[in-house]
């Protein structure tokens, strides 16, 4: 029951990403606090739920952006898939599993948006694209992945508390 | 009187008598330099002693002091917080002044009121979010203003809020009309926010400072509302067209409050234009 603690939070980093952290610029780039969210949550071992904060994402993050729906469902999914498959193999370096899974996400994520966006039409120059949203987003990414770490981290141990061993 | 008191008296004398000399300043630059001496050692122990005095002489109810002090400092911090705030307000009316007055300028359309109150969470896309929707009479394809010119166009809504396109986003064009140059042309977005003109004819000359203005044009948007000023021109000769850069009137970096127009419903032309057979 306390994963349902997904929706009030998320809905938060919502409201957070479109009111102030997409005022935080860093050229043209800003962070994406769901996905780092969703990828924190994902690296935690013993964590059932990351597909349904995945989806859940989706549904708020996709109801607020013009961007189409498809970027988010691959995008935020294909997040998961990547930190579930490296929570099992670098579990003992939890931050550098983190790190990975940004660095590997915003490229993805970036790499959606970009062709689906071309697809339908918007004229991008990809130089433009990797300097002054890329690059710096990847950057921020990096920077705000600590924290949102460290809080899903305790967030985690409130939602799945230690078994009392007797 | 023995020679030995009379020795020590005259050692007096001699040195009261320098002394006397030197403090009434007859020994020039080595005078100075003594009183200069004098007053610094003088100086000195004055400080301390009033420090020595303060310390001893300062009044028992400290604790007292440190709660006035206290309260002081919590004042000066809520007043600093109300200044905040009225300097807030006073933003906020200088802005909701200049709206009326833009309004008032031109009374064929009507106008709502909004607050921006957040920005698409993609750093692909240059949307804003507004705090009216359709409870507000706001529908799709509203042009958006604010005193300074075009925003861009209601591009989705829901109850309480609706989604702007920005004439800066990348996906953004508007038929635009250069009233020095008398010559239409298109505006685009960028991914960096800048805008520029497209489309304009090789045998108009454009100058820098020419005034751009949306058309009318295809139905997106009202006529005659201003959108920026041409800064530099691009012609090159092999190419059909010139294209310009526009910095445009509105500060997009800064959107607080901006003014939907209500009265104007966009023309769907698409069932108007030739599809090729």
């Amino acid at each position: 029951m306390r994963n349902l603690i997904a929706f009030p939070l998320l809905g938060l980093a919502v409201i957070f990403q479109s009111a102030l952290v997409s005022e935080i610029q860093l050229l043209s780039g800003y962070a994406d606090l769901p996905m780092l969210i969703i990828a924190a949550w994902a690296l935690q071992e013993r964590v059932d739920s990351a597909w349904h904060w995945a989806a859940l994402a989706c549904l708020l993050v996709g109801f607020v952006s013009s961007l189409p729906w498809i970027i988010f469902v691959v995008g935020y999914f294909g997040i998961v898939y990547i930190a579930r498959i490296l929570q099992r193999r670098v579990w003992q370096a939890p931050l550098l599993a983190m790190f990975s899974v940004v660095f590997i996400g915003t490229l993805f994520m970036h790499i959606l948006s970009f062709g689906v966006l071309t697809v339908l039409g918007a004229p991008f120059s990809l130089s433009d694209v990797a300097t002054l949203i890329t690059l710096p987003a990847l950057l921020l990414n990096m920077l705000f992945s600590i924290p949102v770490y460290t809080l899903m981290r305790d967030l985690f141990y409130w939602v799945y508390p230690s078994e009392v061993m007797e | 009187m023995n020679s030995r008191s009379l020795q020590t008296t005259i050692i007096f004398l001699v040195i009261g008598g320098i002394l006397a000399l030197a403090l009434g300043g007859f020994f020039g630059t080595a005078s100075r330099q003594f009183t200069s001496v004098f007053i610094d050692i003088q100086t000195w122990i004055f400080t301390r002693f009033r420090g020595f005095q303060d310390l001893v002489t300062a009044p028992g109810d400290i604790v007292a002091l440190r709660q006035e002090n206290a309260n002081l400092e919590a004042q000066v911090s809520q007043l600093q917080a109300q200044l905040i705030e009225l300097q807030q307000r006073v933003n906020e009316t200088e802005i909701l002044a200049a709206l009326v007055d833009f309004s008032r300028s031109n009374p064929e359309s009507t106008y709502k009121a909004a607050s921006v109150i957040g920005r698409d969470p993609s750093p692909f896309l240059h949307y804003i979010i507004i705090n009216r929707g359709s409870n507000d009479g706001i529908q799709r394809g509203m042009p958006v203003v604010t005193n300074q010119g075009l925003v861009g166009r209601v591009d989705a809504v829901i109850a309480d809020a609706a989604r702007v396109q920005l004439i800066t986003d990348p996906a953004s064009s508007v038929n635009v009309y250069l009233q020095n140059a008398d010559t239409s042309a298109v505006l685009y977005g960028s991914v960096t926010g800048d805008i520029s003109l497209d489309l304009i004819s090789q045998d108009v000359t454009v100058e820098p400072g020419d005034l751009v203005l949306t058309s009318g044009l295809g139905g997106g948007y009202p006529a005659d509302l201003i959108i920026g000023q041409v800064v530099t021109l691009r012609t090159l000769e092999f190419e059909l067209f010139q294209q310009a850069t526009v910095q445009p009137a509105v500060d997009f970096t800064r959107l607080e409050i901006v003014l939907v127009i209500t009265n104007f419903r966009p023309v769907d032309i698409t069932p108007l234009v030739p599809t090729s057979p």
